[in-house]
């Protein structure tokens, strides 16, 4: 997991951080999150800034409380948070891509080009691993 | 949730008075219990003399102090429920560590005399020396045992760290987070060094020249405050308007920090620009403040514009 920064909110790093893993699959639909705890001492920070973060997720419908147990990944959030982050994929990615392209005269014909070839190098990395 | 109860501490235009000079003017604050509380400010700001009235150890000259809604001089059960360690803290001229420990646990309903030990062991604190004899960071780590160990419903930690190295203040903040998620209780801690303790504050205080400048959730300061950095006058078009926190210059670039929270559009319209946003560190974040405070006639600007 990642790590903390000073300059936003904590208990928004806190959700994110935990649905980056359950994007990646290493927090599995229906398995336990660590407690607010454990993400304090992990992460060295206020655990009611941890539970913050987590409580987030539950009124997104990401987590969800089994009383007296934990929280848990709900059924369906990977694909939540795909769609969600792939709706944000242009603003969050492409925008700045096609500014900076811009800035140093890149022509669209070029840059796909260029996109096409990193996707296929990292297309080629992952099968290797 | 639980009915709200009453704050750990409450104190009502506290003024205190050294001969001629104001040390706190008019201070009012209300700290909640089992929270983590950051008092931050410069030398001669007026923490301590606000963390001794606090912890029900210093007179105000003016103004109202109540702790768990009581007045803590006239209630002598208070202060048992109440552990200041003084960044100078001070003990018998003949006691070593293993005596202080022991009137402490005395003084003290709540100690814990094993997480005394297993804290005497991470500091490797020679507990048969006189006090006297300690270094600097050995008499740290006295006061930051018993800070702990006391286990007091409202602890005051002053500058607790004087003297200990990098590894026995992470040992500090360690062990800090994981006695208070297990014991929650009201923790006030002085600091200059802002950037190692800010992720564990729920609330961040910062006084200067005995006055309140900021007094807000650490969690909503982060991103209360931006960098906009790029060509001079595009810099100046898009932060008219603004509280201007700091400003550098560089030829033609400019970075200024605003007082600010962007949404979307903004952040769009500054792209459009060519300007570059950046969010800004609590610790950058309190110290320009106080440098703008320095600089303002009133303080207090900061505080309402975040509302």
């Amino acid at each position: 997991m990642g790590a903390i920064d000073d300059s936003r909110p904590i208990f928004i790093q806190i959700a994110e951080l935990v649905e980056s893993e359950i994007v990646a699959g290493t927090m599995a639909e229906e398995t336990q999150v660590p407690s607010t705890n454990e993400f304090a001492a992990y992460y060295r920070i206020n655990p009611a800034t941890a539970a913050k973060g987590v409580n987030l997720l539950v009124e997104r419908g990401i987590l969800y409380k089994k009383r007296g147990i934990g929280m848990f990944v709900a059924t369906g959030a990977r694909d939540q948070l795909l769609g969600k982050r792939r709706s944000a994929f242009a603003a969050q990615y492409i925008q700045p891509l096609a500014r900076e392209a811009r800035k140093l005269g890149i022509d669209a014909e070029t840059l796909a080009s260029m996109v096409r070839q990193s996707l296929a190098a990292d297309a080629a990395e992952g099968s290797v691993r | 949730m639980e009915a709200t109860p009453a704050p750990a501490i409450e104190v009502r235009n506290l003024t205190k008075t050294y001969r001629e000079a104001n040390a706190l003017d008019s201070v009012s604050l209300s700290l909640e219990a089992n929270r983590i509380y950051g008092l931050l400010g410069r030398n001669g700001a007026g923490k301590t003399t606000l963390m001794s009235i606090l912890s029900g150890q210093g007179f105000p000259t003016g103004g109202q102090v109540l702790i768990h809604g009581k007045d803590p001089y006239e209630n002598d059960g208070t202060l048992a429920r109440i552990c200041f360690i003084r960044e100078s803290q001070r003990y018998p001229d003949d006691f070593n560590a293993r005596q202080a420990f022991r009137a402490a646990a005395l003084f003290f309903a709540n100690w814990d005399q094993e997480l005394a030990e297993r804290l005497i062991e991470d500091f490797a604190l020679p507990t048969k020396r006189r006090i006297k004899k300690l270094s600097r960071g050995q008499l740290s780590a006295v006061g930051v045992i018993i800070g702990m160990a006391a286990r007091a419903e409202i602890t005051v930690f002053d500058e607790p760290y004087l003297g200990l190295d990098a590894v026995a203040r992470q040992i500090f903040y360690d062990r800090l987070v994981e006695d208070y998620s297990l014991h929650p209780r009201t923790i006030v801690l002085s600091s200059h060094l802002i950037d190692e303790i800010a992720n564990l504050l729920e609330h961040v205080v910062v006084i200067d020249k005995g006055r309140i400048i900021l007094d807000e959730d650490a969690d909503s300061l982060r991103g209360s405050a931006f960098a906009v950095t790029g060509n001079q006058e595009k810099v100046a078009a898009f932060i008219e308007g603004r509280r201007v926190l700091h400003r550098d210059s560089l030829g033609s670039l400019a970075s200024v920090t605003i007082q600010a929270r962007l949404g979307a559009t903004e952040r769009a319209m500054a792209a459009e620009l060519g300007l570059e946003i950046s969010p800004v560190p609590l610790q950058q974040l309190v110290v320009r403040t106080t440098m703008a405070a320095q600089t303002e006639p009133r303080g207090d600007h900061y505080q309402e514009a975040l509302k």
